[in-house]
């Protein structure tokens, strides 16, 4: 078979759908995009993901058009689209209160940009019958919007901003109305839908499960600033900084000097009884702080010392049952708490650990990252 | 249910007597068949009948709805425009100042703007009539449309111009097919209000007309000054009558269309997913 993954990043043969290239957005004296290049490649479904306040609707908002740079330069298909106004622009976004004209039907919510473009009346309903039948929503299109449930709401909205079949869809927190099971199911309707239109989604969240789950890669934003791009995996087992590491999921950090132990191997005194050595191939200075992300399904957690490099003894402190994981919170003797998680695969069995258990955790050399910021 | 206490209904019929009282005395003696008005003689129609043939009465009742209706279309447009940009404008030079000064109207003593603009009519030499009350009705109506528009935008989702606009729709289309049908309600009722207004104005009118033109309302005032007459207590009772019942059908309609909307809003959750 011929290995067809899905990775126009890694090919310097494609040329990239959008480009940012050194764009800087001020409000006053809020820089809200601080000097960021990126490219986003044609069919991707691209996550940006930060917390409130990092930027992520502002380039967002650029992208649509409803914003102009301040500086720096947007390009989508190779030309430059700053200046261009919204209407002008193949671009469509999806609202995050979804923004559904409330005096027009489903229908002609979704005709709405059709009919601004003057398509011929076959073509248009042909269009909408279309849209309808991909969001499933046939039955809908003659109710207005406040007749209609939330999960209908959206996928009007989705529809709408489809119909225009536009090369670019720009999802504003599309979920963040819906409750979580729904949710969880709208995350795949909206990857299956990404795949049949073939259309290049970027999607603005906070959620960080929601980013991982549906995006082909994903930027990690702070203060204006990319952190990093790059693959759901990627991001979760190579972060290239706390911050990231900390953002994406549970994590611990170890911090301390380190010393090379070996080709490609440190070890890290973070202040236990024995060092740590964990391997990395990026080099760091002898002596320099360095920082040890460990995810907690990553450590073991034993009654008895096993055998292995980093072990450490500590104390069962918390205990967080979650049905398909526990969380065990373990205390060592210098304070720090690490978690540590194990998989509850047995419906029926005691419970190893209990609270107050002197316990020993362990990790092999190649389940942390060492980071130096 | 919940009973009234005694206070209750001392507070609600004292309340209901002064604001209804005076009107109640005025519709029952405009049924009253002597010529004298505080004489009560017995039920009669006849001076809803004379009315009707009462030349000067109804050519101020003409000049009164002429002005009403163009100076509050007028008034409505100007005021859903300033209301438009003031809210929606940004922060543009001077902003704050416009928005106070749009507000100021509402305060000014009527006999002021009255006399201003006499002095300004005068001054450009523009012949007193109906053209000057529409005017100075416009004036001082557009004020009100404006308050009324622009606490509708205030609240209006500003992302459905946006999604307007993504959509490919111009920024005038925008307003036209989305901004203008959503606060539809607020202009209607902007219109009313500055229609009212118009309607019932004594003092600005009368500095601004000249003798080819007398509304309702300087017409009723200056035949009481030579006594009331039981043709005015019709003429007034009439009045009551349609004030009256347009707001009441006004918010019958509006009260039923929030509660088909809640019904349909509570029925459309049952249906999630099906």
């Amino acid at each position: 078979m011929v290995d067809t993954v899905f990775a126009p990043w890694d090919d310097p043969n494609v040329a990239p759908l959008i480009s940012f290239k050194n764009v800087t957005k001020r409000f006053g004296d809020f820089v809200a995009i601080d000097d960021l290049t990126l490219d986003i490649f044609e069919r991707e479904f691209f996550a940006l993901l930060g917390p409130s306040g990092c930027g992520k609707t502002t380039m967002m908002r650029l992208l649509a058009g409803f914003e102009n740079p301040t500086s720096g330069s947007m390009l989508l298909s190779g030309h430059d689209i700053a200046g261009i106004p919204p209407n002008k622009r193949a671009v469509n976004m999806m609202f995050q209160s979804y923004a559904l004209f409330p005096h027009l039907s489903v229908w002609e919510n979704i005709a709405f940009g059709l009919r601004r473009d003057g398509v011929v009346k076959d073509v248009l309903n042909a269009r909408v019958e279309e849209m309808l039948k991909l969001t499933r929503l046939e039955k809908f299109g003659r109710r207005k919007p406040h007749q209609i449930s939330g999960g209908q709401r959206q996928r009007v909205a989705l529809a709408r901003s489809l119909a225009k079949a536009p090369k670019l869809l720009l999802l504003d927190e599309p979920l963040g109305a819906l409750d979580k099971k729904l949710r969880q199911d709208t995350q795949f309707e909206l990857m299956d839908i990404q795949e049949q239109t073939g259309t290049t989604f970027v999607i603005v969240t906070h959620d960080q499960e929601e980013a991982m789950t549906v995006a082909s890669r994903v930027a990690v934003m702070d203060e204006g600033r990319i952190i990093q791009v790059a693959t759901p995996e990627k991001i979760y087992e190579a972060p290239n900084s706390v911050y990231v590491a900390d953002f994406i999921g549970d994590v611990n950090i170890l911090t301390g000097p380190v010393k090379a132990a070996g080709v490609d191997t440190y070890s890290l005194d973070f202040g236990g009884t024995e060092p740590v050595t964990a391997n990395s191939d990026r080099a760091f200075a002898e002596g320099e702080t360095v920082h040890l992300a460990i995810r907690p399904e990553k450590i073991g957690i034993h009654a008895e010392r096993p055998d292995g490099p980093n072990t450490v003894q500590g104390k069962v402190l918390d205990i967080a049952y979650l049905g398909n994981l526990s969380t065990y919170h373990v205390q060592l003797p210098n304070g720090q708490i690490i978690k540590a998680q194990t998989t509850n695969t047995r419906r029926i069995s005691r419970r190893a650990f209990t609270w107050e258990d002197l316990v020993w955790i362990s990790w092999s050399a190649t389940a942390g990252v060492l980071l130096d910021q | 249910m919940n009973r009234l206490s005694p206070f209750n209904v001392v507070s609600l019929t004292f309340g209901f007597a002064f604001l209804y009282l005076p009107m109640l005395i005025l519709v029952i003696y405009s049924f009253n068949k002597s010529k004298l008005v505080t004489v009560w003689a017995g039920f009669s129609t006849k001076w809803y009948g004379e009315l009707l043939s009462n030349e000067a009465f109804l050519d101020a009742a003409w000049v009164t709805l002429k002005v009403a209706v163009i100076s509050s279309s007028i008034a409505t447009v100007l005021g859903t425009m300033a209301a438009y940009t003031l809210v929606r404008g940004g922060r543009f030079f001077g902003r704050t100042l416009f928005s106070g000064m749009i507000y100021a109207p509402l305060v000014m003593p009527e006999v002021i703007t009255g006399l201003s603009l006499l002095l300004l009519f005068i001054g450009v030499g523009m012949d007193r009539g109906v053209m000057t009350i529409v005017l100075a009705h416009t004036t001082f109506s557009m004020c009100f449309v404006s308050v009324v528009v622009s606490s509708r935008l205030a609240t209006f989702d500003r992302a459905l111009e946006e999604a307007a606009l993504d959509l490919g729709a111009s920024p005038f289309e925008a307003f036209r097919l989305i901004t203008l049908p959503i606060i539809a309600p607020a202009v209607v009722s902007g219109w009313l209000l500055a229609f009212t207004l118009s309607l019932d104005d004594l003092v600005i009118a009368s500095f601004a007309t000249g003798p080819s033109a007398t509304t309702l309302p300087m017409k009723i005032w200056s035949s009481v000054r030579l006594g009331v007459s039981p043709e005015i207590n019709a003429l007034s009772s009439i009045l009551i009558g349609l004030v009256a019942s347009g707001v009441i059908i006004a918010s019958l309609v509006s009260k039923r269309h929030s509660v088909r909307v809640q019904q349909e809003e509570r029925a459309a959750e049952r249906f999630e997913n099906d």
